[in-house]
């Protein structure tokens, strides 16, 4: 699906991504894990091509991302990032609408089959109800489903989420994560998305990519890359790693100082 | 969900009462003035001219004069300006992504009123392109501006009402105060210009149907380009990076779009000088009755532009008659109060 090749990338201030190797195939799942700036939404912006690696290559398929125009890409890769502020009372049908926006020719506007996947797409991610509602007064969690249905609505084939879980209450995190997993499984959905929560991430997603100061120290399944010395040495904390007591993933323990002993 | 068939119907709705608003504004205010000419009489001299009836003349030869020659291109001028700012202040509302911005408020006006001075002032004026070179230095101007404060005015993204404010303030100050010095030059020159007075408060100079021969043109255009960047204004709304996810050629439309509001403002400057606030009330008034969706808002906020000039100058003309006010000092002393109620309200959207 996407190939990045020995990329780099700075801002102004100094270097973020270095010598980056990645490659994703079609239908993965994929989390990026690592403190906060590690380069975790630098490298989602890099995959989404709207920053330019300043050495190295990455490419679509088999072209290169620099060479497509933005609205093909829109047709591949949709992003949902970390938030979205609109100051304008539009809808919820129309936020998702803009997910057709790649699709829709100026002259003609939408056609009923915009209308008709974009009602599809809020049933799916459990929207209907709220189509008429304003997208400003919906509450946080309500937002980001909004935002994902969008993206959605772009029917990519691969979808960039930037901490999609991000100060959600655990049942909107389930929700969302929950459907991320289950386009990926049904429609070969290929997903990748920046983390924070590591028991979520390995609960969720198939590979996990850790990164510290801007590289690649671990890329594999939940087991391999979650260990606690991994985790002591990447995030400097202290936990133990046990077993998720009914799925075969890793579980992280966090135990607060001073009550190690009860 | 709205269907199509529903949304069509809406739309010839609004078209109708809001045209048929424009039409029948732009007959009372010719009506009406210093010579009362009755509605019919205008009817029936309306119908003559397009040669469709031969009703005979109740009226007198000269104030046949005064309505075509002299009132008609004014209200016309009137309504022209009036789209063509409500136009730009949505084309800006959506690009800053604040809906406090206008062109009068953020600076635009000001630019093109400055380039406009530089035309009048230059010797080569008349003989190079008559009045057509004025709307081509406002633009400039206009441009000029609006990319100074687009730039200064955004942190991270996202353009705070006051760092908005502060700056096109502040560039507003500025180009004001060099449009008075050359103006004051003009005058010890023996130039004969506008007064600054009436060019700063905003009026509508039109006297003639020569200058809407070159204004017409330019502002119709200018809001049918407009149209064309609707959908792309809704993309805007998430952002410039939002925007970019969906497929949008960011800098390319954005240079597009502010140059687009920069025209209409230029265009709208230069036969009216300053006139403050109509592209900020009018879009907001239309975004309450019919949402924010720039497809419609941008052609319903043109005609309810127009709408509004046409009546404002209608009182700038009769309120103190046979004397005449500013048009600006209408749109301001309804404008102003309005803008500080928003301001009010926004301030804890925008926390500052």
């Amino acid at each position: 699906m996407i190939q990045i090749q020995k990329a780099s990338f700075a801002y102004l201030n100094g270097l973020v991504l270095r010598n980056i190797n990645l490659s994703v195939a079609i239908g993965e799942m994929v989390g990026l894990l690592g403190p906060n700036g590690s380069g975790k939404t630098t490298l989602i912006k890099l995959a989404s091509g709207i920053i330019r690696p300043n050495h190295g290559d990455i490419r679509l398929g088999n072209t290169g991302l620099s060479q497509i125009s933005r609205k093909s890409i829109a047709h591949s890769i949709a992003v949902v990032p970390q938030q979205f502020h609109i100051p304008f009372a539009f809808t919820t049908t129309e936020v998702v609408m803009l997910g057709r926006f790649p699709f829709i020719k100026t002259l003609s506007g939408e056609s009923s089959a915009d209308r008709q996947i974009t009602a599809e797409t809020m049933a799916l991610v459990g929207l209907s109800q709220l189509a008429e509602r304003r997208f400003d007064e919906l509450s946080g969690g309500e937002r980001q489903k909004v935002i994902l249905a969008m993206a959605l609505a772009q029917q990519p084939k691969l979808l960039l989420l930037d901490e999609p879980t991000l100060n959600l209450d655990i049942s909107h995190q389930i929700e969302i994560l929950e459907l991320a997993r289950r386009l990926n499984t049904t429609q070969k959905l290929t997903v990748i998305a920046a983390m924070h929560d590591l028991n979520m991430a390995a609960l969720y997603f198939d590979r996990l990519i850790l990164l510290k100061e801007g590289q690649i120290v671990a890329d594999g399944t939940p087991s391999q890359v979650l260990t606690e010395d991994r985790i002591r040495e990447v995030f400097a904390a202290t936990v133990k790693v046990e077993m998720h007591p009914t799925t075969d993933v890793p579980h992280i323990i966090v135990t607060p100082k001073g009550n190690t002993v009860r | 969900m709205p269907t199509k068939s529903k949304n069509s119907k809406r739309l010839l709705g609004i078209s109708l009462t809001l045209g048929g608003g424009l039409i029948l504004s732009v007959f009372l205010a010719t009506a009406l003035g210093a010579v009362n000419v009755s509605l019919p009489d205008i009817f029936r001299m309306s119908l003559n001219k397009i040669a469709l009836f031969d009703f005979p003349a109740t009226w007198r030869t000269v104030d046949e004069t005064i309505i075509f020659q002299i009132r008609l291109p004014r209200v016309v001028g009137g309504a022209l300006v009036g789209a063509a700012l409500a136009t730009a202040g949505v084309l800006f509302q959506g690009l800053l992504r604040n809906p406090l911005a206008d062109p009068y408020i953020i600076g635009t006006s000001a630019g093109a009123a400055l380039g406009a001075t530089i035309a009048m002032i230059l010797p080569l004026n008349l003989a190079l392109l008559g009045f057509g070179l004025i709307p081509l230095t406002a633009f400039i101007g206009a441009l000029t501006s609006v990319i100074l404060v687009y730039n200064l005015a955004r942190v991270g993204g996202r353009t705070p009402v006051i760092s908005m404010l502060l700056t096109g303030f502040v560039v507003s100050a500025l180009f004001v105060a060099i449009i008075a010095f050359m103006m004051s030059i003009g005058d010890r020159l023996g130039l004969n210009l506008r007064s600054v007075f009436s060019f700063l408060m905003g009026h509508i100079s039109v006297t003639n149907w020569n200058q809407l021969a070159v204004v017409a043109p330019l502002v119709i255009g200018g809001i049918i380009a407009a149209r064309f960047f609707a959908f792309h204004l809704n993309a805007f709304s998430l952002g410039e990076e939002g925007a970019a996810y969906l497929g949008i050629e960011v800098e390319r439309d954005k240079i597009l779009i502010l140059s687009l509001g920069s025209l209409l403002t230029a265009t709208a400057v230069s036969i009216s000088g300053l006139v403050g606030f109509v592209g900020l009330v009018m879009p907001h008034a239309v975004r309450l009755s019919l949402g924010p969706d720039h497809r419609l808002l941008i052609p319903a906020s043109a005609l309810a532009g127009a709408i509004f000039l046409v009546i404002t100058d209608l009182l700038a003309r009769t309120i103190l008659a046979p004397g005449e006010i500013p048009v600006g000092i209408i749109t301001a002393l309804i404008g102003a109060p309005f803008f500080l109620y928003l301001l009010r309200r926004s301030r804890r959207e925008y926390a500052f």
